[in-house]
């Protein structure tokens, strides 16, 4: 009995050496990481004078930071296997709904953003509940609810306001108290950073710290992986997929607040057409779109690369229509990589698994 | 003998006016691996799934341990310590073994918001519970997806055992799996009987079954064709009585036939080629 165990641990020790690369391509996030070091050192190359300082780094993260914190939930609704269509557009309802509520009513921006998130939560569930209880896919689900918050957003605003715009926000009670914890700016070594970058980055490590290191991130990868295997362990997969799109709703309307305070203002059309440079940040970071695998940091990742070529365009003095072109390339390239990674990190493991049967056999 | 873990009497079960089980008795010792063999529709499936609390039978008594009992719900059975082992294994391939063998039974530690995952704990726990069946991982973060289909089956059993089954169900563990896998869950369903559990194991397979069953229960149209210890009956006969011996040597004149059509047929072929 002894013996077998310190074999066992020789054994262990063993292992541990040569399962350092194998781990490192394991992760989800590794091929968002490379990613960004190549598109911080490509722009490196091609304007090196704003770039490589500090204002070139506040730039990026000033640009990154709100799509950072949408994309962080929506790579954990994605690893829980449902995509949210609606997310975008959700940024500006809940912007309009504060905005309004306070400059028509004149209440505390503090209570308004009350509502506005009621309303989130509210809506977020509506999403969850008709996924999980008619099985359609939450892309259709989601589809709708985009098309409804669209319309709406224009139509209430209109009657509001008479405008498509709601402004002088910042003249409401509470404004200045709640721009100082959501989004200032302050100085750091002479550059301009802003209180949404620390949101994001404390976000994305809650969001990690959830995924990797509590049960409840366990039933997440699991309800994505395999909603049926998952269920019949005992996990409520159907009220981890309600408190997924609850999350992104959630997500959001700190971002849609995020912008009020910024803006001063809130226009009707805010937020149309990003919930898919979520979904692609998400991907870019090593989320797969059929669930069940993917990471908080590398959504976070690809937030940030998409911050660098924004902002590296603009820094090059290229035509912002390349953006796109720059942005598919980038969508591409990160799919065929983490695709190769994963299968890499599979294949090892299989000619792991095959090396030591042989071995067995051997013996 | 001891008293047995689990019975069944004169059990039926209808399904509308399909008779899936009818009059159908049983008994499973702790320590044994009592055997369910029958052809497709035989009722295999429907018996276990009324033991497993999935089904409730129309007619019958089910005892588990000495006491009349009906299961409402698959839960409720696995409460009492019944456990059951489906083909789909209940494993999410991406995830690696350790996070698969306490899905939905996460260990914790900690309090409060640092309330966490005992990472440590479960990698150890799955090395020294696979240990413990044979089982030797490398490295528990393997994803399961990578696992072969034995290995994966042996995880599954490994997990109804440390999760303190006393009746374990296995549907046909072995009938996707090649000689060599199936030999190796085999060991392991030996092993899990050696650690005082009842198991039920049921296959297509009297080669299969023979060489670890301790009792052999035969189903055939709903009904107990037969139930025998093992020093009761040979391998021969049990697949004797499995198939009904006519019917095995019609099948075997029907092959003969179409074996020997098809080689004709070959030799045409290479001759018009030629
Ligand atoms: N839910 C159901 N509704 C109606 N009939 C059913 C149902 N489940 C099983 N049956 C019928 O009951 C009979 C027994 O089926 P069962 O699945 O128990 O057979 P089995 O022995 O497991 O067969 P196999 O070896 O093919 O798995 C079959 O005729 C089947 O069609
Ligand atoms: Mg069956």
């Amino acid at each position: 009995m002894a013996t077998k165990a310190t074999i066992a641990g020789q054994r262990d020790e063993r292992v541990a050496q040569i399962g350092f690369f194998r781990n490192l391509f394991r992760q989800p996030e590794v091929g968002a990481v490379i990613g960004a070091v190549v598109v911080w050192a490509f722009f490196a190359i091609v304007t090196p004078d704003n770039w490589v300082s500090v204002t070139g780094v506040a730039r990026i993260l000033d640009s990154s930071s709100t799509l950072g914190i949408m994309a962080v939930a929506v790579a954990l609704l994605m690893i829980g296997g449902e995509f949210d269509l609606s997310a975008g557009v959700m940024t500006g309802t809940t912007a309009l709904i504060t905005g309004m509520i306070s400059t028509q009513l004149g209440w505390s921006i503090w209570l308004t953003m009350l509502v506005a998130l009621a309303f989130a939560l509210i809506v977020g569930y509506l999403n969850g509940v008709m996924v999980v209880k008619t099985g359609l896919p939450s892309f259709i689900i989601t589809l709708a609810t985009f098309f409804i918050l669209r319309g709406a957003n224009v139509g209430v605003t209109r009657l509001v306001v008479n405008q498509v715009r709601v402004a002088g926000i910042d003249k409401v009670p509470g404004f200045e108290a709640a721009r100082l914890l959501f989004n200032t700016e302050f100085q750091i070594l002479g550059a301009e950073f802003r209180t949404v970058t620390i949101w994001w980055i404390i976000l994305t490590v809650i969001a990690s710290w959830i995924l990797l290191r509590t049960r409840y991130g366990n039933w997440i990868y699991a309800t994505g992986g395999d909603a049926n295997a998952a269920r019949s362990q005992g996990v409520p997969s159907q009220w981890v997929k309600i408190a997924l799109f609850m999350t992104t709703a959630t997500a959001a309307w700190l971002v849609g607040t995020m912008n009020d305070l910024r803006l001063r203002s809130a226009v009707a059309s805010q937020g149309i057409g990003n919930e898919f440079i979520f979904i692609i940040a998400a991907v870019i970071g090593g989320c797969l779109l059929t669930g069940g695998y993917g990471s908080a940091i590398g959504a976070s990742m690809g937030a940030l690369i998409f911050g660098m070529v924004r902002v590296g365009i603009t820094f090059a003095g290229w035509d912002t229509d390349w953006f796109y072109a720059f942005l598919g390339v980038m969508l591409l390239v990160s799919v065929l990589v983490n695709d190769f990674t994963r299968k890499r990190a599979e294949a090892v493991t299989v000619a792991g698994a095959k090396a030591k049967t042989e071995e067995k056999e051997a013996a | 003998m001891t008293e047995p873990i689990l019975a069944v009497r004169k059990i039926s079960k209808l399904f509308g006016s399909v008779i899936a089980l009818s009059d159908v008795s049983a008994e499973v010792y702790p320590g044994q691996v009592t055997c369910l063999l029958g052809d497709n529709g035989a009722g295999k499936s429907t018996l276990i799934k009324i033991l497993a609390g999935v089904h409730q039978q129309t007619d019958g008594d089910f005892f588990f341990e000495g006491k009349r009992v009906k299961f409402n719900s698959p839960r409720e059975a696995l409460a009492r310590g019944i456990a059951t082992v489906y083909q789909d294994l209940a494993m999410v391939p991406l995830m690696p073994i350790w996070r698969n063998f306490f899905l939905g039974a996460e260990p914790e530690k900690g309090r409060g918001l640092f309330r966490r995952y005992d990472i440590e704990f479960a990698k150890r726990t799955v090395r020294e519970e696979l240990g413990r069946m044979g089982i030797d991982i490398r490295d528990p973060d393997q994803p399961v997806g990578t696992m072969s289909g034995g290995e994966r089956q042996s995880v599954a059993i490994a997990r109804a055992v440390y999760f303190g089954a006393k009746v374990l169900i296995l549907d046909e563990p072995t009938a996707a799996l090649g000689v060599k896998q199936a030999g190796t869950v085999l060991k392991y369903i030996a092993r899990a009987a050696a650690r005082d559990l009842g198991v039920i194991f049921i296959t297509h397979n009297p080669h299969h079954a023979y060489p670890v069953g301790d009792r052999f229960i035969i189903l055939k149209r709903g009904r107990t064709r037969g139930i025998w210890n093992k020093d009761e009956i040979t391998r021969e006969e049990m697949i004797r009585s499995m198939s009904g011996a006519d019917e095995m040597e019609a099948l075997t004149h029907e092959l003969d036939e179409v074996t020997r059509r098809r080689e004709t047929n070959k030799l045409a072929d290479s001759e018009a080629g030629s």
